[in-house]
């Protein structure tokens, strides 16, 4: 009865002596002269019952990561008014996830094609889906397409893209430092840093005006070394939904090539942010097409709804095709060593949908959908805190684009939503709009209006 | 209005560009020197390109059937049509799949273990073999800097590439015999003595690659012995499972042996082959640990070098994978469709080595049959391999591998006349 306790208590300790014991009855004469072998002592690792400690007994749990705590601290709510505005993923107005038509299409299409195989992608990934995700960014008459100057990979959606990105610059860049917006999407600096670079910032948002800090801007990434690498957000900045205007980005590429700047564009929502893909490109094709080299990163995680696909492209726009050709050729030795090579299913998906023109215009249907969704979902919000009187400037959720507004509202008063509203979103006050609907719009505007009004 | 002013702004930059105005014209890449290729991958872009209509390919490592075609799994077959238009794709944990990796385990470690059951083992889902090195080599180099990474001479090519972008220093120890085309088992020994203790050691749990050389069970278990007096890590890359004897509790011996003895190993696992898999990019690593606390610790930690490398794994080969070995009759299947496999290139062996002694070779062939596994290793020289190629059209790596997958009985009389053609000279 005992022993049963002791080896309930303990089970791994009844494990290492059953082990132990095993081991001391060894048999082959190689393992007997092997034993008398005085060289061979033990390690004195090894512990003292003969058993060894694992040698990652000193590593502590890692921190949760605090936009997916969000969701868990959610899912243990009971509350039947709980609304979840943490995740960056698109809900429709029921609160569901949502796959596109269009996506189920090319799934079937792929699935009942009995030619289809898995085989191994290339090092640098489907062919055709490169060639249509450079198009997609950078149009389909850039010149820099025309001239073969653009190096494209297939990568794991933004993260990769960034990561591979950012190692390729590491070992063959003449700089070390990338400047990113302060603040950025939480896992930018541990890429950039994983990379090999070091991480420094710019001035991006103002609280005061929610809205951006040009002059800070400026004067930041006119105050960096010649040749820094600088981290653009394309359209519909993660966290703040904050952009700059076009003019403000003209402002910024020149200042940029002046200094020799490195653009290195993150393009996580075209399409998703204003329902247009042109007009959320705006800001990389600017730079291109003055000629000058760039890098950019594709995901497809919410524009085509893939998020758990993986599928996003890396993009290195190159002064010459002869440079584009050697400096693929070495992109290719940052992934191999990585990964081998990219998954083929979503990649296959996007390269069915852009290079069928029906499919691509059903796509663009459905992504206007969703930007539009989420437009009104901002309308709203601030009619109804409008509604209410709630004190205070509310303009910026209308001004602001994307998936994501900066609210304001601080960590107190966030803190105070969740409780007592059950509210759950991050504690820097970001909310994702794609987390609205009609129906819990009203009762966010309360909770903010009760937070601002009781809690400063 | 936005569109012409959009017009309006890039009509600038390009006259900027036109005057080569704020910048220079030099590019910031002109020093970069285009990378070396990559050796095996290279085999088959030089086969494509090759217009002859006897052409063979074995050099690339991906399993092909009797006609020389690539094949889906029906089990895979099945398995896609009920993800298709059911589930959605919304992120999966930064660990990966929970079904995923449960089935992962039973798979590699058996489906009753204890170890499983006392939730010891931290395990997260990787991309394919190579992303599960990956994590571990990123892994070992962050909580155990000082430590180096044993390697067999020789192996799989990419290790060398992954331990390096890893930063952790490498050593090698010597494992296959180029006289007896096996193990060079005293030599390997030997080494696994002289190692400190402590050290890392990257061991090919079956089906070696490329030689297609591994040790047997007694040899297992004296190696296992010296790695528990040595206090060595044992570190398994198990790309094979299954595919190598056709039953994949066999091939999964050597760390089953390894875990008796007590040994907290750490596991890359691929389904790349064994399932068909390939470019899903399927696999799973595992980290033994004193107790479930560690395991979550340990978890937590590797999700952390997950997050900024891809920030979480491809959900679709995972619920292929997950559907299909939680399945009784998929699972089955699969089994099946396995050992099918796996005895298809067994036949090949033994076909290769007859049709080559039957021509009157003098010199030894048994290794054919003695290897295991996709690989066989054999034995000629770069010069003779250049010769296949440029005489006989036949593709491979110039270390001698031959992919048994890319033989047929459609190519296997060729292959083995052209192989007689060109070792007959050697012959003493």
């Amino acid at each position: 009865m005992e022993d049963a306790n002791v080896s309930q208590q303990f089970p791994t300790t009844n494990w290492r002596l059953s082990t132990l014991a095993n081991h001391l009855t060894g048999h082959s004469p190689a393992m007997a002269s092997v034993n008398q072998n005085p060289a061979l002592s033990p390690s004195p690792t090894a512990g003292s019952n003969g058993a060894a400690a694992s040698v990652f007994a000193s590593i502590s749990q890692a921190p949760e990561d605090p936009i997916l705590g969000v969701t868990v601290a959610y899912n243990k709510d009971p509350s039947p008014v709980k609304v979840n505005l943490g995740v960056g993923a698109y809900r429709t107005e029921e609160g569901r996830p949502l796959v596109l038509n269009v996506v189920r299409k090319a799934e079937q299409l792929l699935v009942n094609d009995p030619a289809r195989v898995k085989e191994y992608l290339p090092i640098t990934g489907l062919s055709d889906f490169n060639k249509l995700s450079a198009k997609l960014i950078f149009g389909a008459g850039s010149p820099a397409i025309q001239e073969n100057r653009v190096a494209t990979v297939q990568c794991l959606s933004g993260t990769g893209s960034l990561r591979v990105g950012g190692e390729f610059l590491a070992r063959h860049y003449h700089e070390r430092t990338i400047y990113i917006p302060q603040p950025t999407w939480g896992n930018h600096p541990k890429v950039f840093t994983l990379a090999g670079l070091a991480v420094k910032y710019y001035r991006y948002y103002d609280p005061a005006t929610r809205g951006l800090n040009f002059h800070g801007l400026l004067e930041d990434l006119g105050s960096a070394p010649t040749g820094a690498i600088v981290l653009l957000h394309a359209c519909a900045h993660n966290p703040t939904g904050v952009d700059p205007t076009l003019e403000q980005w003209e402002q910024i590429r020149q200042l940029m090539r002046s200094k020799e700047l490195l653009p290195f564009f993150d393009s996580a929502y075209q399409g998703f942010a204003s329902g247009s893909l042109d007009a959320d490109a705006q800001s990389v094709r600017i730079f291109v097409a003055d000629g000058g080299e760039c890098l950019a990163a594709q995901s497809y995680a919410k524009n085509m709804g893939l998020y758990g696909e993986r599928v996003g492209a890396l993009s290195i726009v190159c002064k010459s095709s002869d440079v584009a050709v050697r400096v693929e050729s070495q992109v290719k030795l940052v992934i191999r060593p990585m990964y081998s090579n990219p998954p083929i299913h979503g990649a296959s998906i996007v390269a069915t949908i852009l290079k069928n023109s029906e499919m691509y215009n059903e796509w663009m249907v459905e992504l206007k959908m969703m930007a539009d969704r989420i437009i009104s979902m901002r309308k709203q919000l601030f009619d109804t805190l409008h509604e209410r009187g709630t004190p205070g400037d509310w303009s910026h959720i209308v001004k602001q684009i994307g998936m994501f507004t900066f609210t304001g509202l601080n960590s107190e008063q966030v803190a105070f939503m969740t409780r007592e509203y059950h509210i759950y979103m991050t504690s820097d006050g970001r909310i994702s709009m794609a987390g609205l609907s009609s129906k819990t719009v009203p009762h966010l505007a309360d909770a903010i209006h009760a937070a601002v009004t009781r809690i400063n | 209005m936005a569109s012409s002013m959009c017009q309006g702004i890039i009509r600038n930059s390009r006259r900027a560009a036109a005057l080569g105005r704020f910048m220079s014209t030099a590019s910031w890449w002109g020093h970069v020197e285009p990378a070396a290729k990559d050796p095996i991958l290279g085999v088959t872009e030089a086969f494509l390109a090759d217009a002859s209509p006897d052409k063979v390919n074995v050099g690339v490592g991906a399993y092909r059937d009797n006609n020389g075609k690539p094949v889906v799994l029906e089990c895979v077959r099945e398995a896609e049509k009920r993800i298709a238009g059911n589930l959605n794709m919304e992120y999966l944990p930064m660990g990966g799949s929970i079904k995923m990796i449960e089935e992962s385990l039973k798979l590699a470690y058996g489906d009753d273990s204890e170890l499983i059951k006392e939730k010891r083992i931290a395990a997260v889902q990787a991309l394919s073999g190579t992303g599960a090195c990956r994590l571990f080599a990123d892994f070992q180099k962050r909580f155990l800097p000082d430590s180096q990474i044993y390697i067999p001479i020789p192996t799989w090519a990419n290790h060398h590439n992954i331990w390096r972008d890893a930063h952790v220093p490498q050593r090698t120890f010597r494992y296959y015999h180029p006289e007896t085309k096996g193990l060079d088992f005293a030599a390997m020994l030997d080494d696994i003595k002289n190692a400190p203790n402590g050290s890392f050691f990257l061991l090919h749990a079956c089906a070696h690659n490329p030689t297609g050389v591994d040790p047997s069970e007694d040899q297992w278990r004296e190696i296992s012995h010296l790695f528990k007096i040595k206090n060595h890590f044992p570190f398994f890359d198990m790309a094979y499972q299954g595919f190598a004897s056709g039953d994949p509790e066999r091939d999964a011996k050597a760390i089953r042996i390894f875990l008796e003895d007590g040994h907290m190993i750490g596991c890359a696992q691929s389904f790349a082959k064994n399932m068909g898999l390939y470019g899903q990019r399927v696999g799973c690593l595992s980290s033994f640990c004193e107790d479930d606390i560690q395991a979550v610790a340990v978890k937590s930690q590797l999700q952390q070098l997950a997050r900024p490398m891809y920030s979480n794994p491809p959900i679709h080969g995972a619920l292929v994978v997950s559907i299909i070995l939680s399945d009784a009759e998929l699972k089955s299947l699969w089994l099946k469709e396995v050992k099918a496999m796996a005895d298809r290139i067994i036949g090949m062996r033994s076909a290769l080595r007859e049709n080559i002694e039957n021509l009157g070779s003098n010199l030894s062939w048994e290794h054919i049959t003695n290897q295991i596994g996709m690989f066989c290793y054999s034995g000629l020289t770069p010069e003779q391999v250049d010769r296949l190629t440029n005489d006989f059209h036949i593709y491979m790596t110039r270390n001698g591998r031959i992919s048994m997958a890319g033989v047929t009985t459609g190519n296997l009389g060729y292959l083995a006349a052209a192989i007689h053609e060109v070792t007959k000279a050697s012959s003493s």
